[in-house]
């Protein structure tokens, strides 16, 4: 199989400031790949570089073979975009917005019709054809714009945050739609800053922070890599703040404190419980280790702003 | 890596395609679905000068260049309604689809490139400006004011005055960052072309200069050709006013596709 996107080197300034800093990856065909990131991680602009909306400022690129300074056309014919906000057109009702959309592509009147029905079955929409999209919930909308990316029976699909903002019944709706949509073999490249969304549905995350990748790989090995299996999470008082770090020194655990918490990063952590519940510690709790602890611990915990 | 680095391919140039027209009948589809508001609205100010001015100031005036006021008046009522109609499109309208409603982010994620997206909706702005214009130019014959068969030509006319003011509404649009700076045009641009065009009074009695000015604006042109016109005479200078009308439209054009591109495209 081969790379659906592929950049190296790719960097993008805006005037002096650098979105996206010299980045490397590659999207294989047929795979899910998730990019999670703080706001302002330079997500969207390598999105948007991908999908032909903005010029890298150097670097290569090439999407699905081909490179979007010389053929944009050529490449968005075989891309569908969800972006991350609402670009329905409101001056029509949900069938004609794909009817329409299906028109920039030159799809035939008559098969773009077969194709909104068959779609607006898959968004589970069909009773709303006729509804004017200012009439839609946020989440219909959010699916008619996935539906909407679909119309061209596209190679790649682009998704912008593509739960943001819903509740979590429509979250999951969604995410059973991508599934799908992964079986059937759509290669899908995903923003997110929802850890548990790109758990859940990428094969493989590149963990993006201040333009740069800071890791790549499938979610279970990234922690396992940068992690372990297990976290164990103590509230502490301030006297068990000071006397902690003594406790837990001979025992092959990374620690971290915050100013509530302190998370212990360990292997097997069943004798470390053990321990600190000799040395007197309460409120012990003990949990899998996720991609959060991931993210978390490559882009740091002060918030970014 | 230097600031502003070159940018290769198609980043740097204009590349325009035929897949404008999937953009002009996008409009064309919403323009048709509120056709009733769209007939109102097109009619209503137009018809109110002719009204006012022409039956009621009429009255008070003499003729004017040997015609009766209303007469005088009509051509240019025409030919400024295709100028109004083309510079609302262009400015309120591409800009509410620009900025607020984001139609032109979802057409340029398909093979439409921002290119077509401006081509098309100067198109539609001209295509709005001969709308307008053939519905006054049908209100007008209803006045009795249509002479001759040769006055079907103030529909190309209205046309290229509708390419005219939808491109220099774009480019407007593509130095705007709100709505507000479009009343500034409308006050300081439009509507002293509309009053100083020859519209309303006859220009010949001014001073050189005043003509000058006048002359500059394709309006002015466009008026005394659809005042021939709808009489059945031969316009002073066709072909003249003709380029006077076209040719910066297309300057007007390209400038304002590049300036469109460059603002939305970083």
């Amino acid at each position: 199989m081969g790379n659906a996107v592929s950049a190296r080197g790719l960097l993008k300034k805006f005037g002096d400031a650098v979105a996206v800093d010299g980045i490397d990856f590659d999207v294989r065909e047929g795979e899910c790949f998730g990019i999670i990131g703080p706001n302002g991680a330079g997500k969207t602009t390598t999105m948007k570089m991908i999908y032909c909306a903005t010029p890298r400022t150097s670097g290569e690129l090439s999407v699905l073979g081909r490179d979007p300074g010389d053929c944009p056309e050529e490449i968005k014919k075989d891309l569908g975009v969800i972006p991350q906000e609402n670009t329905l057109d409101t001056d029509f009702d949900v069938i004609t917005n794909l009817l329409i959309h299906a028109r920039y592509f030159g799809i035939p009147r008559d098969r773009a019709r077969a194709c909104a029905g068959e779609l607006l079955e898959f968004i589970q929409l069909s009773e709303r054809e006729k509804s004017p999209v200012d009439d839609l919930s946020s989440g219909m909308r959010r699916r008619l714009l996935i539906a909407r990316g679909l119309m061209n029976d596209p190679r790649l699909l682009i998704l912008d945050e593509p739960t943001v903002g819903l509740d979590p019944q429509a979250r999951h709706l969604i995410w059973d739609k991508l599934r799908m949509l992964r079986k059937a073999s759509v290669t899908l490249l995903l923003t997110t800053h929802y850890m548990e969304e790109a758990a859940e549905l990428c094969d493989r995350v590149a963990v993006m922070d201040r333009g740069r990748i800071l890791a790549i790989g499938p979610p279970g090995e990234l922690i396992r890599t940068h992690i372990g299996e297990e976290v164990l999470e103590l509230v502490l008082s301030s006297e068990d703040q000071e006397r902690i770090p003594g406790d837990v020194q001979h025992h092959p655990a990374r620690m971290e404190i915050t100013s509530q918490k302190c998370l212990l990063y360990c292997e097997d952590c069943r004798s470390l419980v053990t321990h600190l519940t000799e040395r007197g510690y309460r409120n012990i709790h003990r949990r899998p280790a996720t991609l959060e602890d991931v993210f978390l611990t490559l882009t740091g915990r002060d918030l970014v702003e | 890596m230097r600031k502003g680095a070159p940018v290769t391919g198609y980043d740097s140039m204009i590349r325009l395609s035929w897949r404008f027209l999937r953009v002009w009948l996008r409009d064309f589809d919403s323009f048709r679905k509120y056709i009733v508001v769209n007939l109102l609205g097109n009619l209503g100010d137009p018809v109110l000068y002719l009204l006012a001015m022409g039956i009621g100031l009429g009255r008070f005036l003499g003729e004017m260049q040997g015609l009766s006021y209303i007469q005088f008046l009509a051509p240019g009522i025409i030919a400024s309604a295709g100028m109004f109609a083309a510079s609302y499109e262009c400015t309120y309208m591409t800009f509410l689809k620009m900025f607020h409603l984001k139609t032109y982010d979802a057409i340029i994620v398909t093979p439409v490139n921002i290119e077509d997206v401006v081509a098309g909706d100067i198109a539609w702005g001209a295509s709005k400006a001969l709308f307008s214009g053939a519905l006054m130019f049908a209100a007008v014959t209803a006045f009795g004011l249509v002479h001759s068969w040769w006055a079907l030509l103030i529909l190309p006319i209205v046309l290229l005055v509708g390419f005219h003011f939808a491109s220099l509404g774009m480019l407007v649009t593509t130095m705007s960052r709100s709505f507000d700076y479009f009343s500034y045009y409308f006050e300081l641009v439009i509507t002293p072309i509309f009053f100083f065009s020859g519209i309303f009074f006859p220009l010949d009695d001014f001073p050189l200069w005043v003509r000058g000015i006048a002359n500059c604006s394709p309006l002015t042109h466009a008026v005394t050709l659809c005042r021939a016109l709808i009489l059945g005479r031969k316009p002073p200078h066709t072909w003249l006013s003709v380029a006077i009308i076209a040719l910066p439209s297309i300057v007007l054009f390209y400038t304002s596709i590049y300036r469109m591109k460059k603002r939305l495209i970083k």
